[in-house]
């Protein structure tokens, strides 16, 4: 196994100081410094959008308000990831560790796990884990309390004010930003949404340092990452990598030696076709040569015995369903689009359709509401473009 | 009062009577029957000063919150790409086979229903599904066998 590859085990890993030794250490200093400390190390958001953690914290701690939550989003859908849920099973003291300096910092006194529909199995597990951090918050007179809310098998809810209005009682739909769930959250309060691992990061930032993390990663993207890999290979699993590795490096390692292409970021991510394994980074954008891709740590590898546009009509199929209706590119264009590929392969509609329905995923990339009806694009485009042939033949 | 309306006032009591009690709610109203009613929405918008329509609005954007009678044992199978691509559809044709319904129908009985879902986030070990809110992975139709053995002799 290459250096790069090697477990990290930061984020599942066991380690001399419990988390919640964390937790207490960082409580004895100023929330402003663990704020600059979050912003130095570049952490960003962990559930692929890759906001500055640090930043999301200083604003909801600078927000007036006489109330303020945390809430760990932990609405975990998008196809082909599955960290968050084993976060949550092997080392929720790290989350909750993380929940409570977040909670310090900013001020907040409540705290919600939003917990997708598909993991309740998981309810029991996390009671008893919150029972005990209530005591260790009693101990070191944080008055913070934390409780879990449940989903019902909605995709859209992770993305945050979707969320929130989830919580509220509302339909799961997005709400316009500005305002920002920092200034106006649940219940019109300042609230920071982090995704689980976000808030292991942030924790390990407080264990090992700044320049420890600023030592893992690549320009940009600092720290480690949990990767979900699945697909055609013979490891499936999960691995904690460093960010930086190239696609090439990890089609070596977790490849069936007939990768034929790699979807990077789960259904709203990008597809990644052989050719382009070399020039693929694995990061943040950022001054990188070739390309660099957020990742929300998806990785499903395809051999060459799939067929991309059965791929890709999975993928329309969960965004039609998925899609909350709320605006007309996402609603109609997850539609469009599936009933406009079915009718290539049938022979119903020229190729040449094809650049029409890009034009359209181009339009519903700057017109849809949310990141849902945004990213559609990605894994369209990254599909027809690639995998042309197999659209039409 | 009826049976739903007293169902509902447990609830309500539980979760309290906020607006952020709705979704807590309803679940719980699925709990116990297995589909989310109209009497049981109506019930629940007076309780909770919202209209009906407003419940009947949340209660169907949620995949989990079926409106229409479900079975005993709600079987959701994974159809998202890693899972179909490791034979979903055999795992369908299994139970199609042994429940003697198709996809989206619930058995004369009322034991179960079986129905698609999306991704689970079980794909390292699929095929998966759900049964309530078990998860079964790595499914063979050996497995779904013993599974829905297992499920036909529990009340």
């Amino acid at each position: 196994m290459q250096e790069r590859l090697k477990r990290l085990d930061v984020i599942l890993g066991i380690h001399p100081e419990s988390p919640y030794q964390v937790m207490e250490k960082a409580l004895k200093r100023a929330p402003k410094d663990i704020i600059s400390d979050l912003i130095d190390s570049g952490l960003k958001g962990r559930g692929g959008a890759g906001f500055l953690t640090g930043l999301k914290w200083k604003f909801a701690a600078a927000a007036e308000g006489d109330e303020k939550f945390v809430v760990c989003n932990a609405d975990e859908g998008e196809p082909g990831t599955f960290k968050d849920r084993e976060i949550l099973t092997i080392v929720p003291k790290k989350v909750l560790a993380g929940m409570g300096i977040c909670a310090y910092v900013t001020g907040a006194k409540k705290g919600y796990i939003y917990l997708r529909g598909e993991y309740k199995y998981l309810v029991p597990h996390l009671e008893r884990e919150i029972a005990e951090f209530h005591k260790n918050c009693f101990k070191l007179e944080l008055d913070f309390n934390v409780e879990v809310f449940l989903g019902s098998g909605a995709y859209v809810c992770g993305e945050e004010t979707a969320l929130l209005n989830s919580m509220e009682g509302f339909r799961g739909e997005p709400r316009n930003k500005p305002p920002f769930p920092t200034n106006n959250g649940y219940l019109g309060k300042p609230t920071v949404v982090n995704n689980v691992e976000t808030l292991v990061s942030a924790q390990v930032v407080s264990r090992i340092g700044v320049e420890e993390f600023k030592k893992l990663g690549i320009q940009d993207s600092h720290g480690s990452k949990l990767f979900s890999v699945s697909g055609d290979t013979p490891r499936p699993g999960i691995y904690d990598l460093e960010f930086g590795l190239s696609l090439d490096e990890f089609v070596r390692e977790f490849g069936d030696g007939d990768t034929k292409a790699v979807q990077v970021g789960g259904a709203s991510g990008f597809c990644v076709p052989r050719k382009k394994f070399q020039s693929t980074t694995i990061g943040f954008p950022g001054g990188l040569t070739g390309d660099s891709l957020p990742t929300g740590g998806s990785m499903m590898i395809f051999n060459s015995s799939r067929s991309m546009y059965n791929v890709l009509r999975n993928y329309l199929d969960f965004f039609e369903e998925e899609s909350c209706g709320q605006c007309t590119p996402c609603r109609i264009g997850c539609q469009q689009l599936k009933v406009g590929i079915e009718a290539v392969k049938r022979g119903d509609k020229d190729p040449e359709y094809l650049q029409q329905l890009l034009k359209l995923t181009d339009t519903m990339k700057i017109t849809a509401k949310c990141g849902l009806g945004q990213s559609v694009a990605n894994s369209f485009s990254s599909i027809v473009d690639n995998f042309r042939e197999e659209m039409i033949y | 009062m009826t049976k739903t309306d007293t169902m509902v006032k447990e609830l309500v009591d539980k979760y309290g009577n906020k607006r952020e009690s709705l979704l807590p709610i309803l679940q719980g109203v699925y709990d116990i029957e297995h589909f989310v009613s109209d009497e049981a929405m109506v019930s629940i918008a007076r309780n909770l000063d919202l209209s009906s329509a407003d419940v009947y609005g949340k209660s169907t954007f949620y995949s989990f919150l079926d409106t229409v009678p479900r079975g005993k044992f709600v079987i959701r199978v994974c159809k998202t790409i890693v899972c179909d691509m490791h034979d979903k559809n055999q795992i369908v044709d299994t139970l199609e086979n042994i429940l003697k319904i198709k996809v989206g129908e619930t058995t004369l009985n009322r034991k179960f229903s079986l129905l698609y879902t999306n991704c689970l986030g079980w794909c390292h070990k699929g095929p998966a599904m759900l049964v309530n809110d078990d998860v079964y992975t790595n499914l063979t139709p050996e497995s779904i066998r013993e599974i829905i053995t297992d499920y036909k002799n529990r009340d």
